[in-house]
This record gives structure tokens, C-alpha cells and sequence, in this order.
């Protein structure tokens, strides 16, 4: 009975799962490399990891970062290089999310955290300035009152681009580099990845053994 | 209106006094009421029964389980700007939801929605002292009212369009009064199966002479197929899938009510649904016999208005079922389903049962006046095989000479 197979179709979908998630109440995990909101690392001492080299605002195919550097104070320096970034701010009307700051970013002091659920109401609010950007004194990305953070969104950040790019270190140039500098652990290499070099490197880097993966940054 | 049996509410025998125009009233409001609630149900209904089917989970945020997203919508509605397209015909504009609304309800008014049936009190119940039908109004020419209204809504529909002054509308409602003028006729040729069996065309009379039981229903002794005719013509006239060529989204936009919004475009959405509630509730009286049905436990008077909204929800969840599986008909296919299958084929019913009656009135051998019947009727079907293959030969030769 071809003409009824439809109607036994439709009938039997209705005992099915569903395959829609009521979204605000229950957040699905996100993918491993989203790129979400951004974030200003700190170096494991407080000092700032921007230096002010303007390289991410250079990239950025959008235009949305703008960057001042300054000479850092000889008394109480902010970052550990000669200068630091003065004025540092994103314009989330127009970061498409590319990660190509990240990319450029001879420090790693800007990386990206998974967050996308976050919303203004006006234009000044969506310029996040270095207040915002960032990190705490534990290396956390802060949780602004009008962002929506589930707790992966700040573990690995960024991991994917550190994986590709060379982050200064000319030895480890084109291989894979692994840092914990932060988000909470050491990512494991992904398939086809170079395994025990990255793991060899983040520990050379952070001189740690297992228990890398627990704190962020440590031993210099 | 004198002879209880015989049509007419018995509410009227002594005389129309306040007390008999207040019960009218009453009954009117809870009419309204009931249908009103079933749209609100049948719109949410509608759509988590498709959302189902299509292993979604519908609306779920206004109340329990999206319950109140139908009022929800109308609030809504309600504020929204009410806008009137500068070319529009402005008095027939504001006129044509109400034409699609009124018949809608007056069309429930005549369906029986409760009484025992077959029993001393044939299907009447005692309200303040007053013997009334559980049905708003029973005039004698029930089934040709049921006709009359339908036959109005196409105006509606018709004019929404014409008056838009917009090309979508207006092909959206040639579309929609070619397509129910056409299924009007199957429709009403259906119908007179049943009335010719029932000899009255009141709706109390015809519930009345299903209530023997099961095999009293009409759809068994009109032999189903005025009942499968009844019900394809009747989701064509609704504009329901897999029949809703009317509001092609894909084609026309919106169809006719493209250029409405507002409460004005809320009526037509309204009506929509109660059609398709009113439509029901018609099969339910003239195929399944309304209200009938064994009382079970508890009090008897509960039981026929329990049965009736049992058959009546079947038929609304069969709707819904056709919607989410079928797709859209090709307009071509639609005419050719219309006046070439379903038009012969109820009225060669139509004259089967109408010869037997008669033979059965005469004393005539049934046997031979069947066989009779079914002959010329199959003389008839190759007639118009024949006419439509030449037709068709006719005019793949046309076309090759172009």
C-alpha cells in the first residue's frame, strides 16, 4: 500500500526523540575550537603579555581592534617587555571572530575564550576595553554581568591556535606547540598531530610534569 | 413547528415567552464559547501534533506545555497596526473576514453536540423546565443551511482577495473559489446520499435516524463512499493540505489574506480553524452518527456530548495527520481529482442508492435494480474514460501542430 506508507511515517515520528534542545535552559557543550569573546592573558606573575606591537589591529580583517602602546614605566612596569599596550579595545559590533589576532600576536597575550552569548544594548557597551578583556589575577577570563558563561568556555583557549602558530619560539617553529599558560590544562594532541613533542613542549616551556594540566602557568 | 416529531426544537411548542429567548441566548454563548476554546485548542493542537511528526517540540513557552500561545498570538494580533493597502476596496476589505468568520460559526450552530438519541427524550434535555435539542438551532433545511454557509465562505475568501488590490491575493483567491466551487459540487452531491436515506434534511433528524447503534450510521448504510467523497471534498473546501493551494506559501505568499494583518488577518486564521472544527463536527452528524454512543458508567447525559467530542477530535487529529504527510496538490491534478473522480463518482452513488430506495418504496426486485444501477454506472465511468482519453489525444495533437 504505497499510498499509506506516508501516513505511517508521520505516525511513527511522533514517538520519536526530539532532536530540538530548549536552548537557554539547557546549553549544549560547544565545539572544542570555538571562537568566542576574547581575553587578555597575564603572565604568571601579573604582568601584562601585551606589548603593544599593534600586530593583531594590523591583521584584523574587520578593523575592530584599536591599540595604543606605550613605554612602560621604569618603576612599576606593567608588561615585562620595553612597552605595553596603553589602550587596548575590541569592537564586538564587528569582530567576525577569525582569531587571526590571535594568530599574529607574538605573546599569546590575546586569545579567545568560547563565549559568544553575550549582548548589548548600546554601542559604548559593545567596545570591550582592556578593563574588561582582561584576565583576573588567577588567569580567569572575567564574567561580566552581561555575558552567559558555561564553565568550558574558558579551558583551552585558544589551544587550536597556539597548535599552528609558532609563538615566537624559533626552534618549534612549524610544529606543534602546546602551552598552559592558560585554560586550566593541557590539551592533549588531536589526531595527526605530533604526540609526545607537544606534550615535550609544553613541559619544556613550563618545566612541569602531570600536574601541568591542573594549575595555570607555574614554574618559570 | 407544531408536530414535536417533526423537526423543530420543542423548546418553541409553548409559545416563545423571556424565558425561551434567554435559553436561546444561553445557547448561543455557549456555542460561541465552545467553539471559540476549540480553536484555541485546535490551533495549539495542530501545531505540537506537526511539531511531533517532525520530532520537534512546538510551542512550549506560553503556559503548560505552550497551552496559552494560541492567546498569546491574539494579544498580539490584537496590537498590531492595521494596515490597508491604498488600492484596496476599503468597505469590502473590512467586510470579508466577517464573511469568513459568521459562516463558520453559524455552520456549528446546526450540529447537535449532545442528548440521548433513540430513546423517549430523543436527543432533547430539560433545562429550566424547558424541553430543548443540545444543538443552537434545528431549522428544517439543516443540510441546504450547511450548503448555503459554505457557499459564503467562498465570498469571503474571494472577496479578501479581490479587494486587495494586489496581484497575490487576487490569484490566491481565483484559486480558492475555482477549487471550493468545484469541491462545492461533490460536496453537496454527498450529501443528498445521506439525506435521501434519512428523508429530512434537519441535522436532529438525520442524528436520530443513526442512533439505532453502530451499523445505524450512515457511513455504513450509505456505503462509505459518499463518506470518503464527503471527506476529501470537505478538506478541499477547508484549504487544507494537501488541498491548500489557496496559500501556496511558496507561490502566492499568503494567499488571499496576504495584505491583511492585524485582528483582521487574525479573523481569517480564526476562521480557518473553526472550519476545520465545524467541518468535523458536520461528518461526525451526517456519517458517525453525532453524539450516539453506548453510555458507559455515571450519568447517561454526559455520555453522548463525550462520544460526539471523541469522534469529533479524531477527525481534527486526521487533519493534522494529512498536513504533516501529504504534500500539495498540482492545481491541474486538483480540477481532475474534482470533476473527474469525485463528482461522477458520487452521483453514480447517488443514483445506485437512489435506486434502490426507490425499489425498496415499490416492491421492485433489489437485486435486479442494483445490477441495473451498478451497469449503467460502469457504462457511464467508460464513457468518461473514453471522453477524457480523446480529450487528451485531441489535445497532445494540437499541440504537435503548434
Amino acid at each position: 500500500m504505497g499510498y499509506f506508507e506516508g501516513f505511517r511515517i508521520t505516525f511513527k515520528e511522533m514517538f520519536k526523540p526530539r532532536v530540538t534542545t530548549s536552548y537557554p535552559e539547557e546549553l549544549r557543550p560547544k565545539p572544542e575550537r570555538a571562537h568566542g569573546r576574547h581575553v587578555l592573558n597575564r603572565h604568571e606573575d601579573g604582568m601584562e603579555k601585551c606589548i603593544g606591537c599593534e600586530l593583531c589591529a594590523g591583521v584584523c580583517p574587520a578593523r575592530c581592534i584599536y591599540v595604543r602602546g606605550a613605554d612602560n614605566p621604569t618603576d612599576a612596569p606593567i608588561s615585562p617587555g620595553e612597552r605595553y599596550g596603553f589602550v587596548y579595545e575590541i569592537n564586538y559590533l564587528r569582530c567576525i571572530h577569525c582569531d587571526l589576532c590571535v594568530e599574529a600576536c607574538p605573546t599569546e597575550a590575546i586569545t579567545e575564550s568560547k563565549l559568544f552569548e553575550f549582548s548589548f544594548t548600546n554601542r559604548a557597551d559593545a567596545i570591550y576595553t582592556k578593563r574588561e578583556l582582561l584576565v583576573g589575577d588567577d588567569g580567569r577570563p572575567q564574567r561580566l554581568p552581561w555575558e552567559l558563561w558555561s564553565d568550558d568556555d574558558e579551558a583551552n583557549t585558544s589551544a587550536w591556535v597556539r597548535a599552528t602558530a609558532s609563538s615566537g619560539r624559533a626552534d618549534y617553529e612549524g610544529r606543534v606547540g602546546w602551552s598552559a599558560e592558560l585554560g586550566y590544562g593541557i590539551r592533549a594532541p588531536e589526531v595527526g598531530q605530533a604526540g609526545e613533542d607537544a606534550v615535550a613542549t609544553a613541559d619544556d616551556r613550563h618545566g612541569h610534569g602531570d600536574d601541568v594540566g591542573h594549575g595555570h602557568g607555574g614554574g618559570h | 413547528m407544531g408536530d414535536p416529531l417533526q423537526g423543530g426544537d420543542p423548546i418553541f411548542i409553548g409559545g416563545i415567552d423571556f424565558g425561551v429567548v434567554a435559553l436561546v441566548v444561553l445557547k448561543v454563548l455557549i456555542g460561541f464559547t465552545f467553539v471559540m476554546v476549540g480553536v484555541i485548542f485546535m490551533i495549539w493542537f495542530e501545531r505540537k501534533l506537526i511539531a511531533d511528526m517532525q520530532n520537534r517540540i512546538g510551542p512550549n513557552r506560553a503556559g503548560k506545555w505552550g497551552l496559552l500561545q494560541t492567546l498569546a498570538d491574539g494579544i498580539k494580533l490584537i496590537f498590531k497596526e492595521d494596515l490597508m493597502p491604498n488600492k484596496a476596496d476599503r468597505l469590502v476589505f473590512r467586510l470579508a473576514p466577517y464573511l469568513t468568520v459568521a459562516p463558520a460559526f453559524l455552520t456549528f450552530t446546526i450540529v447537535p453536540i449532545g442528548g440521548l438519541f433513540g430513546t423517549g427524550e430523543n436527543g432533547t434535555i430539560e433545562v429550566f423546565g424547558y424541553r430543548t435539542f443540545v444543538q443552537v438551532a434545528d431549522p428544517p433545511i439543516g443540510v441546504l443551511f450547511l450548503l448555503a454557509m459554505s457557499s459564503v465562505a467562498v465570498y469571503g475568501v474571494m472577496l479578501a482577495g479581490w479587494s486587495s488590490g494586489s496581484k497575490y491575493p487576487l490569484l490566491g483567491s481565483v484559486r480558492a473559489s475555482a477549487q471550493m466551487v468545484s469541491y462545492e459540487a461533490a460536496l453537496g452531491l454527498s450529501v443528498v446520499a445521506v439525506v435521501l436515506l434519512t428523508g429530512s434534511l434537519s441535522t436532529h433528524d438525520i442524528v436520530s435516524a443513526q442512533s439505532g447503534g453502530f451499523a445505524d450510521w450512515n457511513i455504513w448504510r450509505t456505503g462509505v463512499v459518499p463518506f470518503l467523497v464527503f471527506c476529501i471534498a470537505a478538506t478541499a473546501e477547508l484549504n487544507r493540505p494537501p488541498f491548500d493551494l489557496v496559500e501556496a506559501e511558496q507561490e502566492l505568499v499568503g494567499g488571499f489574506h496576504t495584505e491583511y494583518s492585524s485582528m483582521r488577518f487574525g479573523m481569517f486564521y480564526l476562521a480557518e480553524f473553526m472550519n476545520t472544527i465545524t467541518m468535523s463536527a458536520i461528518i461526525v452528524t451526517l456519517f458517525l452518527g453525532g453524539p450516539d454512543g453506548p453510555s458507559l458508567f455515571g450519568p447517561d447525559i454526559i455520555w453522548p456530548t463525550i462520544w460526539f467530542m471523541g469522534k469529533l477530535f479524531i477527525f481534527l487529529f486526521t487533519f493534522v495527520w494529512l498536513r504533516a504527510t501529504l504534500p500539495r496538490f498540482r492545481y491541474d491534478q486538483l480540477m481532475d481529482l474534482g470533476w473527474k473522480r469525485l463528482i461522477p463518482l458520487s452521483l453514480a452513488w447517488l443514483l445506485v442508492i437512489g435506486a434502490i430506495r426507490i425499489a425498496d418504496d415499490e416492491g421492485w426486485n433489489v437485486a435486479l435494480v442494483i445490477g441495473i444501477s451498478l451497469a449503467s454506472c460502469v457504462v457511464g465511468a467508460l464513457a468518461l474514460v473514453g471522453a477524457s482519453r480523446a480529450g487528451r489525444i485531441r489535445r497532445r495533437a494540437e499541440e504537435a501542430l503548434r
